[in-house]
């Protein structure tokens, strides 16, 4: 779940972080009288939860408040990557010296927490670590154990910077990190971070993701910064297809056929169970896939979930085949979910052996389930085949054409 | 038309039967069989739900109702 910039940094004022004076405004008028208040120039940036903003024109700088009422006008139109803003944030230029990167976020690789620093803040730091990678350090640490500012002050140190700027940087990323866990974030990221011309230090942009699974545990700090329950948040706005995969999974209230996400690829993905998704998406991805779609199925979807899922992942322009994989599942039903595919293929005018590349679900029921498959004449396996040489299967089969 | 992996049968002599009909509903949990007004109705929709569970064979006299896997069938 996305923060807007401007809780973003309500939170970080809250626990102490250096922020510029800066007011929230929703007219012309108000951009003016607050462009006044604050004094000197200012920078004008719309609220909205999708990056691109600078290229998008909906950043400006204004030397006085009527050009940030100007400029106010100029930016309410703008759409962002098609989100319309959701306010404007005017806040004080900053007289910067130095800009600095820092995030802190999950390393999945090594199941940690990672701070990321770089002392080229203010740019794209995927650029910066392919460009300048002697000028990013990744330093993990544990979410169980104590942490200290000793970690942080190596994040930043083996990012080259010394002195007086890494003394000064040490306890801004230490809170960064204790926040990133206090409130069990998936990104806490300040960019740029910025040493002022008097040598002070202050957050100009930061940008936050809860787990939205944590929404419960941290709704006083949700009520505080005025988020509601009803508040989605997603980065962009669902696409026809995503919709349609949230009704598949709202109107049965039998397990979870749902979780729909739309990609460019070929290859549908009907994946879940305990983490196999992303495990699947991933391994599809690895093998040189490309899915069409992420989702998760799981807690024993009805048939018809199953099958309404199917039909509407072989319904998207472009996807020849679907691949049906999961971990091994205790709690799902393999040979409902094998009814679901099959005839999700049929009704949607496909032949099942033809439009299912691979069925992987190992499990409860697998007996009964491989006697459909088989009926039906679809390639399936079972555990003594790994969730990644399944994905590869599939993959084989979608770069074979067969 | 039975259903693609599913055909649940009911034979005609205890089909009309309010009192089987009533267990028949109680007992499936993917609503398979309807208690009507002349007896029990196979609501043909919901038969590839079913989950194999064998409560309808106890609820109703033995060999009165069978399940059929279709796809055990040549």
């Amino acid at each position: 779940m996305r923060f807007y910039e401007y809780e973003s940094k309500a939170l970080f004022e809250k626990r102490g972080l250096p922020l510029g004076p800066r007011h929230l405004v929703t007219s012309a008028d108000e951009a003016r009288a607050k462009a006044a208040e604050i004094g000197g120039s200012v920078v004008l940036k719309s609220q909205v939860l999708s990056g691109g903003r600078m290229k998008a024109g909906a950043v400006k700088f204004a030397d006085t408040p009527d050009e940030a009422a100007a400029h106010f006008e100029a930016i309410l139109p703008i759409e962002v990557r098609g989100e319309k803003p959701h306010s404007i944030l005017v806040e004080s230029k900053s007289p910067i010296a130095q800009e600095y990167y820092v995030a802190v976020t999950w390393d999945g690789r090594n199941k940690k927490p990672v701070v990321i620093f770089s002392d080229m803040g203010g740019i794209d730091i995927e650029e910066v670590a392919e460009t300048h990678p002697e000028h990013v350090s990744k330093t993990n640490f544990s979410s169980l154990l104590p942490i200290t500012p000793r970690l942080a002050k190596e994040a930043i140190g083996a990012a080259t910077v010394s002195g007086s700027d890494l003394n000064k940087l040490t306890p801004i990323v230490f809170e960064l990190m204790k926040i990133f866990l206090e409130y069990d974030l998936t990104l806490a990221e300040i960019n740029p971070l910025a040493r002022l011309e008097d040598g002070s230090f202050a957050v100009l942009d930061g940008h936050i993701d809860m787990e939205a699974e944590a929404r419960g545990s941290h709704k006083a700090l949700l009520k505080e910064l005025g988020i509601g329950d009803d508040e989605t948040r997603q980065a962009r706005p669902p696409t026809p297809f995503e919709i349609e995969g949230a009704k598949v999974n709202a109107v049965d209230h039998r397990g979870v056929a749902g979780n729909v996400v739309e990609f460019d690829g070929d290859l549908g993905l009907v994946i879940g169970a305990g983490g196999g998704s992303l495990t699947l998406f991933d391994a599809v991805r690895k093998h040189g896939g490309k899915p069409a779609n992420y989702c998760e199925i799981g807690g024993n979807p009805s048939q018809s979930k199953a099958k309404n899922l199917t039909k509407l992942i072989l319904s998207k322009p472009g996807v020849d085949k679907i691949a049906v994989m999961m971990n091994v599942v205790s709690n799902t039903r393999v040979d409902i979910v094998a009814r679901g595919v099959i005839a999700g293929c049929i009704e949607a005018g496909r032949d099942p052996s033809e439009a299912i590349a691979i069925f992987r679900i190992p499990g409860a029921w697998e007996e009964e389930g491989f006697k459909i498959l088989e009926k039906y004449g679809v390639d399936y396996c079972d555990r003594s085949v790994s969730m990644y040489d399944a994905a590869g299967r599939a993959v084989a089969k979608m770069q074979a054409g067969s | 038309m039975p259903g693609l992996f599913i055909d649940v049968q009911v034979n005609a002599d205890v089909k009309g039967d309010a009192e089987i009909a009533r267990k028949l509903e109680e007992s499936c949990s993917v609503d398979i069989f309807k208690a009507t007004d002349a007896g029990v109705e196979v609501v043909e929709a919901n038969l590839d739900e079913c989950v194999l569970c064998d409560l309808c064979l106890a609820a109703a006299p033995e060999g009165s109702v069978r399940v059929v896997k279709l796809y055990e069938q040549d």
